[in-house]
């Protein structure tokens, strides 16, 4: 029997109109909910303070606010992640007020433990917003030169898009569900953009050394198609291993981190959808783009 | 069977497990490194603590300058010590802020709040001028007045201001002096005598404890600058090691499932494969511990992910060995090849890796800087043991005739 690589039962590049789709497809609704909405900003971003609390008893989120309400929070964002537990966001708030609404509760409901206070000036988040942005056009630079001095520069403009088309994804995923963004979310998008540029380079390196050994006669989009299929089945289980880590770790790993491990999990999916789907069909749109002109011309 | 090729590949295994076993038991009582395991450092977020950035501000009487932020640092070093907290961390940021970490303190905020304050005293006569300041202090020590059982601070002045203190307390016997902290008036008991020998008491204090805690501020001298907390992130303790012991588990079912997977998929290989993946942990783990390297949370994570990504190398090499077997190659010659043509993809797909990880150690701070430090030492790690260790035990098991089947190569 013909295994998949052998009868390559579609074509990558003939196909890849339908590919641009469902990305766009993906796509638009995230880049509406962002330009309408906006994402769901944390601390880390807005400034302001966060609250997590552990009572020995079980109380409910109304109890809670009604605490706050005391203190003018009713608008508060506050989440119940256990029983017991709970996470609560407000506007920043100073030493001396924080101190007092976790002794108010106390005197309500029992023992408090703060497991976590975070206060955040709103400096520090602006600052975030140009670091994050900042390290974003460093590394797609870095990586288009590199990829350009390896390969060829189109190639690291196609790996580029690629990458921000997942970039995209997340940030569109976590608008339209109202994930919350913090610091640990810019750390999952610069992984995102590390692993899908890993992806797509390990497809180029199979393009670059079939289009070395390729038979006369042969065309671009065959010999991208054929080093799709081979490099099908280590795509496919590369982007497994990962999510297999991915998601024990967002099952057993914790409320703490389960946001930044949510962003990588969708990127990294995403990150092997267009390195197969998006970056080399990208790739070969841009050489057919190149050619164009001249053969123009020698027709005139 | 080749029994020499056997025996080496046993060895492998057999110094994997005793290492293995030094990574998490306590082998040899007594012994400080071992399991070496204990000898990575645990961020705040694992084991709780405090994080605080500070800014310098300026003020009209001081506005900031470099050497001032630099005083302010040495100052907020001093305290810190005082407050005799295992490693602390007092670190320059730019050129105005100061990061502080303290780690299992069991109040911070009341730590923090003390750090920062400016500690300025001034001792003011009646007509509110200054003749005293804390610059000539000499110490400051927290005592019980055995007299009145009460808590105080005993100053003790530098010989120039021992003769000014005495200077003033002859010339205003009878009359006030009033000891200014921060600008507010602590007390201002009235001179009987004058006080030749530089010495003065303030009292009383409600605890040894506040006295203590105001002796350390005196002694530290005061800040030159005005400091603001423009960050302040508290972990307990309980949440510190509720996350670790999580994560843990959540790799430890992730590596199963990746071992898993490996052996199914890959059979020969894949086994080799998982005794490079081991080895590829314990030596991380090792690098860790050799460079003091701090873990955090984030840090965790990236660790892990490295792991899935270590494997990636392995898939790339058994992929294009199951092709080259196919071609009609014999075993090690196609082990050869496979590896030759894998490198160039894993080269250049790890090194494209290592600049987005670069750039975020270059931006980030804190927690994420440990996430981008622990991705690029797995990432190298991991080229490392693919290359290296999966090539020669691949090798070995081909050698020995253990497994001869192209099959059990999944081709």
């Amino acid at each position: 029997m013909l295994s998949l690589r052998e009868r390559m039962p579609f074509h990558y590049v003939k196909l890849r109109k339908f590919w641009y789709l469902i990305s766009l497809l993906l796509i638009i609704p995230g880049l509406i909910s962002l330009c309408s909405q906006g994402l769901n900003l944390g601390i880390d971003f807005t400034g302001g303070n966060l609250l997590e609390l552990r009572f020995n008893q079980a109380i409910s989120v109304e109890q809670v606010r009604e605490v706050l309400g005391n203190f003018g929070l009713e608008g508060a964002s506050i989440q119940r992640s256990e029983e017991t537990d709970f996470l609560i966001r407000t506007r920043e708030l100073n030493e001396e007020e924080n101190s007092r609404i976790v002794q108010a509760l106390e005197d309500k409901y029992g023992e408090v433990t703060v497991l976590r206070s975070e206060r955040v000036g709103p400096v520090m988040g602006r600052e975030l917003i140009f670091k994050a942005l900042g390290a974003l056009a460093a590394a797609s630079v870095l990586m288009i030169i590199y990829i350009a001095w390896r390969f060829e520069f189109k190639q690291g403009l196609a790996a580029v898009i690629a990458l921000l088309h997942d970039v995209f994804i997340v940030l569109g995923a976590f608008s339209v569900f109202r994930f919350e963004v913090d610091s640990a979310f810019v750390a999952a998008i610069l992984t995102i953009i590390g692993y899908s540029i890993n992806d797509t380079i390990v497809i180029f390196d199979r393009i670059r050394e079939n289009l070395l050994n390729k038979k006369k006669g042969e065309i671009l989009e065959d010999t991208i198609n054929v080093s799709l299929w081979q490099t099908l089945a280590r795509s496919i289980n590369t982007v497994l291993t990962v999510v297999m880590i991915l998601v024990a770790l967002l099952l057993l790993g914790g409320a703490t981190i389960q946001n930044m491990v949510l962003a990588l999990l969708i990127g990294v999916v995403s990150g092997a959808y267009s390195s197969i789907f998006i970056a080399s069909p990208l790739w070969f749109d841009m050489k057919r783009l190149e050619k164009q002109p001249k053969a123009r011309a020698a027709r005139a | 069977m080749k029994w020499d090729k056997i025996l080496k590949l046993l060895g492998i295994i057999l110094v994997t497990a005793v290492v293995a076993v030094a990574a998490v038991k306590p082998l040899i009582p007594g012994v400080q490194w071992l399991p070496f395991t204990n000898l990575i450092k645990q961020g705040l977020d694992l084991k709780g603590g405090v994080h605080v950035v500070l800014e310098a501000m300026d003020t009209p009487d001081a506005p900031v300058t470099a050497d001032r932020v630099k005083q302010a640092m040495a100052i907020i070093e001093n305290r810190v010590n005082a407050f005799g907290v295992a490693e602390p961390v007092v670190q320059m940021e730019g050129s105005r802020r100061i990061i502080v970490e303290l780690a299992g303190i069991d109040n911070p905020d009341e730590a923090v709040s003390n750090l920062i304050k400016t500690a300025y005293l001034e001792f003011k006569t009646e007509d509110g001028k200054t003749v005293l300041t804390g610059r000539q202090l000499k110490d400051a020590v927290a005592g019980i007045n055995p007299q009145t059982n009460q808590a105080e601070v005993n100053l003790e002045f530098e010989p120039d201001g021992a003769k000014i203190f005495a200077d003033v307390t002859a010339q205003n016997v009878g009359r006030q002096l009033a000891i200014v902290l921060d600008g507010n008036v602590i007390q201002a008991p009235a001179i009987r005598e004058p006080i030749p020998n530089g010495r003065a008491q303030i009292s009383p204090y409600e605890s040894l404890d506040e006295a203590q805690n105001i002796a350390i501020l005196l002694r530290s001298g005061s800040l030159p600058v005005k400091l603001e907390v423009m960050e302040k992130r508290t972990v307990g303790p309980t949440l510190g090691s509720d996350s670790l012991d999580k994560s843990i588990k959540a790799g430890i079912a992730g590596l199963i499932a990746i071992l898993a997977f490996m052996i199914i998929y890959y059979r020969v290989p894949g086994l080799v494969a998982n005794l490079a993946l081991v080895i590829y942990t314990l030596l991380v783990l090792l690098i860790f511990a050799a460079l003091h390297v701090t873990m955090t949370l984030p840090g965790i994570a990236g660790f892990l992910l490295s792991l899935g990504m270590a494997v990636d190398a392995n898939i790339i090499i058994y992929e294009r060995l199951k092709e080259e077997i196919k071609s009609g190659k014999t075993l090690r010659s196609a082990i050869d090849a496979g590896f030759k043509r894998a490198f160039v993809a894993i080269l250049d797909s790890n090194v494209t890796t290592l600049i987005a990880a670069a750039v975020l150690y270059y931006f980030g701070t804190g927690p994420i800087k440990g996430f981008a430090l622990t991705l690029s030492i797995g990432i190298l790690a991991s080229m490392f043991t693919a290359i290296t260790m999966t090539r020669w035990s691949l090798h070995l098991v081909a050698a020995s005739n253990l497994a001869r089947n192209p099959k059990l190569y999944g081709a």
